[in-house]
């Protein structure tokens, strides 16, 4: 079955990102596909690479990254909640006159159709929030 | 149409519980997950209220989230089915759609 996630809000301030990441982690090992993880308002600060929690805590930005890596998923970060946060690509801080770019390795920057079609082309859509 | 309605606050912080019950219709699924899990204890004042709705609904509670919050399972009202996150989406998996009361 395809899954589309939605993750509402950011890291450490609230358990969604947490219970995202453990319920797309478990229906990768069932075989399920994840269509795409849209991050929206707050849960764009779990797509900034700058993040430096303490070494005995778990590192949920760099936890989204690796799972992305081994398994292709399509992690994707609205672009206007994300310019109000300061999460930027490369393009974007060029665009914007900024002096870099902190994007998490596996997330990208795309706007809200992106969310509209997940939620057409997922056979469940999963609300993550607070 | 069987719905899965998950609910993640606690019963008495918010009324996400309240809403879900009086909103939801009957042959759905109840799964309380992060502070929702304090909605399935026993001896609580929503205690009632959650074994009268299991009448008309199913109910299951987080695993992992009961433990994170030292919730052992004989603390869990009789009816109430634990199950682990690969449980959770056997859940959304099995049900029409799902509805996070956020």
């Amino acid at each position: 079955m395809k899954f589309g996630i939605l993750v509402n809000e950011g890291p450490y301030n609230h358990q969604a990102s947490d219970t995202a990441y453990q319920f797309t982690k478990a229906a990768l090992e069932k075989g399920h596909e994840i269509f795409r993880v849209f991050f929206y308002n707050d849960g764009v600060n779990n797509g900034t690479r700058f993040g430096v929690p303490p070494q005995d805590d778990r590192n949920i930005t760099k936890l989204w990254s690796e799972l992305a890596e081994k398994h292709n998923l399509d992690l994707v970060v609205c672009v206007a909640a994300a310019q109000r946060r300061g999460i930027l690509d490369a393009d974007e801080a060029k665009r914007h006159g900024k002096d870099g770019d902190n994007i998490a390795p596996g997330f990208r920057i795309s706007g809200l159709g992106q969310l509209i079609e997940a939620g057409i082309q997922a056979d469940r859509l999963v609300v993550f929030g607070d | 149409m069987a719905m899965l309605h998950t609910i993640n606050k606690s019963p008495f912080e918010r009324n996400s519980l309240d809403s879900c019950l009086r909103l939801a219709r009957d042959g759905g699924s109840v799964l309380l997950i992060e502070d929702g899990v304090y909605a399935a204890t026993k001896g609580t004042k929503v205690a009632d209220k959650v074994t009268a709705a299991m009448g008309r609904m199913k109910f299951y509670v987080l695993g992992p989230d009961m433990k994170a919050r030292g919730i052992s399972e004989d603390k869990i009202l009789d009816g109430i089915q634990v199950v682990d996150y690969g449980g959770f989406v056997d859940l959304v998996a099995e049900h029409d759609n799902v509805q996070s009361w956020l």
